[in-house]
């Protein structure tokens, strides 16, 4: 089933001629066909720890990269036999679409049947039938992106490189091709690794997520470890929608403007508490309550901010059936089993300790 | 009725700028058959001074021929990957070989020619042929190198490299199916300008002719200062006739390749 090698990164780290430190020294193990998704705000270091995996860097002195065991360092990005989709597809202009998949097979040496077979098995699977003789000016950016990747595919690399692949698409493109993709990548068992800055990608895309920040791993784990522990502040603000408490826990529990929330220690503490874990309920019912600050409709569900509970406004995710206008004085219920306490900062946020 | 107004103002004018660059063409290529030029084109009509200017400067336009096309040669060759190295290698040795390689616009062609003898006057065969081609090189080179490096900057060329070499291209594969062609509009362009500009070159030319080397615009020169106005004419006709097609001989090549690909 799985295709492609496994991928090994020994304190890879990347310095600029300008010296710059794009990247603190890296290591990681990817498995064999398994999807590792790079994760962070631009210039966090994850398209450079990519373009050393594919050979387009060489990490500085010391670091090493591996395929299967493999060290491969010193071989050029040519003799690597990967597969690379940029955020630009870079399809070559000189050549229609048959011809840009096909010439990976070309550079390789397989006869024109081979290569035509090739093809029209990639057209099939990416779902671009009937437009293997277009120019790469007449596609639309969706297709250019199926091309693209197909292209990458075609001469079975061992590892496949993707450098936020979705990112040029507009919304609604994006997440149908982000599920189109999730089952390609599913259906060749192919060691991929994914860059991107999109957190719903990521989730949607990754077995495991490597979340990165100013060029180091803030945090590697699967997409519900992400989300529900995360190890960092910074990783719960990244990965969706987070309220971070921060207080003096006293006897188990720390005490808001509104409320006592129950936890297990004591000391000064940060909680997480994701906007779909509190709900709202009637005021003379709740332990916590608060005032109605903004209600943004979304569609599936509606975001409500809340002042006066808490230290900061708290985020909520209501249901899009219940009534919240502005104002109006509500009570809120937190499930106390999903508060997170983040571990204690290590002066990360610029912050005096 | 205003919008009308201006078109029709702004029609006059360009048609005016238009005649004013025209005219002297014009009038130039009919001195060129006309019998008597001080007597005007009632004088009659003839193609003797054409058969005249054949006859004593064929030589002259078939060696500025060979010596563009060896200009040319010689810019593609050196110019296209130089292009190229310096758009990929954007440090600041690569601006500093740039402004060297576009300081031969700036300095005067007797300069260079000058030079040029000094340096490599000694050498009498080198002197007779190569070295003129040497010195239109020096001249033309700038032209093709900032053209295809305009390419290059506008098609993201770095990435498309990158990606024809993670498909397995050696850096001469990705040279020869990818980067080339699609420098294509650029190679064309520079092409264009090295031709014209080689035909055309005067100064730097006549420095370094000998008499057993003169091409079109020397030979040109040559009759404006020893021969009837008409023979010269004629010899400016002759010239046109034979760069217009060329020229656009080669911008159908370029396009012809561009939609067969």
């Amino acid at each position: 089933m799985s295709a492609g090698v496994s991928v090994g990164l020994e304190a890879c780290a990347k310095t600029f001629a300008d010296d710059t430190r794009a990247l603190e020294p890296v290591t990681l193990e990817i498995a064999r066909g398994e999807t590792l998704v790079f994760l962070g705000p631009s210039g966090c270091g994850k398209t450079t720890t990519l373009r050393i995996i594919a050979g387009l860097e060489a990490p500085d002195p010391g670091g090493r990269v591996r395929f299967d065991g493999e060290d491969v360092t010193s071989i050029p990005i040519e003799r690597r036999n990967v597969g690379m989709v940029f955020q630009s597809y870079a399809l070559f202009p000189n050549m229609n679409v048959a011809e840009n998949i096909g010439y990976g097979l070309k550079i390789r040496g397989a006869s024109r049947a081979q290569r035509q077979a090739r093809v029209e098995e990639l057209v099939a699977l990416t779902g671009i039938e009937g437009l293997e003789r277009r120019q790469v000016d007449q596609l639309s950016g969706g297709q250019r992106q199926r091309v693209a990747l197909a292209r990458a595919v075609a001469p079975r690399p061992r590892v496949l490189l993707l450098d936020e692949p979705l990112t040029a698409l507009d919304a609604s493109l994006r997440e149908r091709l982000r599920v189109e993709l999730n089952r390609l990548l599913r259906s060749l068992g192919i060691t991929t690794v994914y860059v991107t800055h999109d957190q719903a990608e990521a989730m949607a895309l990754g077995d495991r997520i490597v979340v990165m920040r100013a060029g180091a791993i803030a945090q590697i784990g699967s997409p519900r470890e992400i989300y529900f522990e995360p190890a960092s502040r910074f990783v719960a603000e990244f990965v969706g929608a987070a309220n971070i408490v921060e207080g003096t826990a006293c006897d188990g529990a720390i005490v808001l403007p509104g409320a006592r929330i129950p936890i297990g220690t004591t000391g000064k503490v940060t909680l997480m508490l994701r906007p779909e874990t509190i709900a709202v309920v009637p005021p003379d019912a709740a332990e916590l309550s608060g005032r109605i600050e903004n209600v943004t409709f979304v569609g599936d569900r509606q975001r409500i901010v809340i002042a006066d509970a808490a230290s900061r406004p708290l985020l909520i995710d209501a249901p899009n059936t219940i009534a919240a206008a502005p104002g109006e004085r509500v009570g809120l219920r937190i499930d106390p089993t999903r508060i997170r306490v983040l571990p204690e900062e290590r002066d990360e946020q610029g912050g005096k300790s | 009725m205003l919008t009308r107004l201006v078109f029709a103002g702004q029609l006059a004018f360009t048609l005016v700028v238009a005649a004013f660059l025209i005219v002297p063409a014009v009038l130039s290529m009919l001195a060129g058959v006309t019998v008597n030029y001080f007597r005007g084109i009632r004088s009659g009509v003839t193609l003797e001074w054409m058969v005249e200017v054949w006859e004593l400067y064929a030589e002259t336009i078939v060696r500025s021929f060979e010596v563009a096309f060896a200009t040319l040669l010689l810019t593609l060759i050196v110019g296209v990957p130089a292009a190229y190295a310096l758009h990929v290698r954007q440090g600041s040795w690569s601006r500093l070989i740039e402004e060297i390689i576009t300081l031969p616009l700036a300095v005067p062609g007797l300069a260079i020619a000058l030079a040029l003898l000094l340096t490599y006057g000694g050498f009498g065969a080198f002197r007779g042929s190569w070295l003129f081609i040497a010195g239109h090189v020096v001249f033309t080179l700038p032209f093709m190198v900032r053209a295809v490096m305009a390419v290059f900057a506008a098609i993201d060329v770095k990435t498309l490299d990158e990606s024809a070499a993670s498909l397995g291209a050696s850096p001469w594969r990705r040279f020869r199916d990818v980067i080339a062609p699609n420098a294509r509009p650029g190679i064309l362009a520079g092409s264009l300008m090295v031709v014209t500009l080689s035909l055309g070159e005067f100064n730097l030319t006549w420095m370094l002719h000998t008499p057993l080397t003169k091409t079109l615009p020397v030979g040109l020169a040559d009759s404006y200062a020893s021969m009837r106005l008409e023979i010269a004419s004629a010899y400016t006709l002759i010239f046109f006739i034979m760069i217009i097609p060329l020229l656009i001989a080669m911008q159908m090549l370029g396009r012809d390749k561009r939609s067969a690909a």
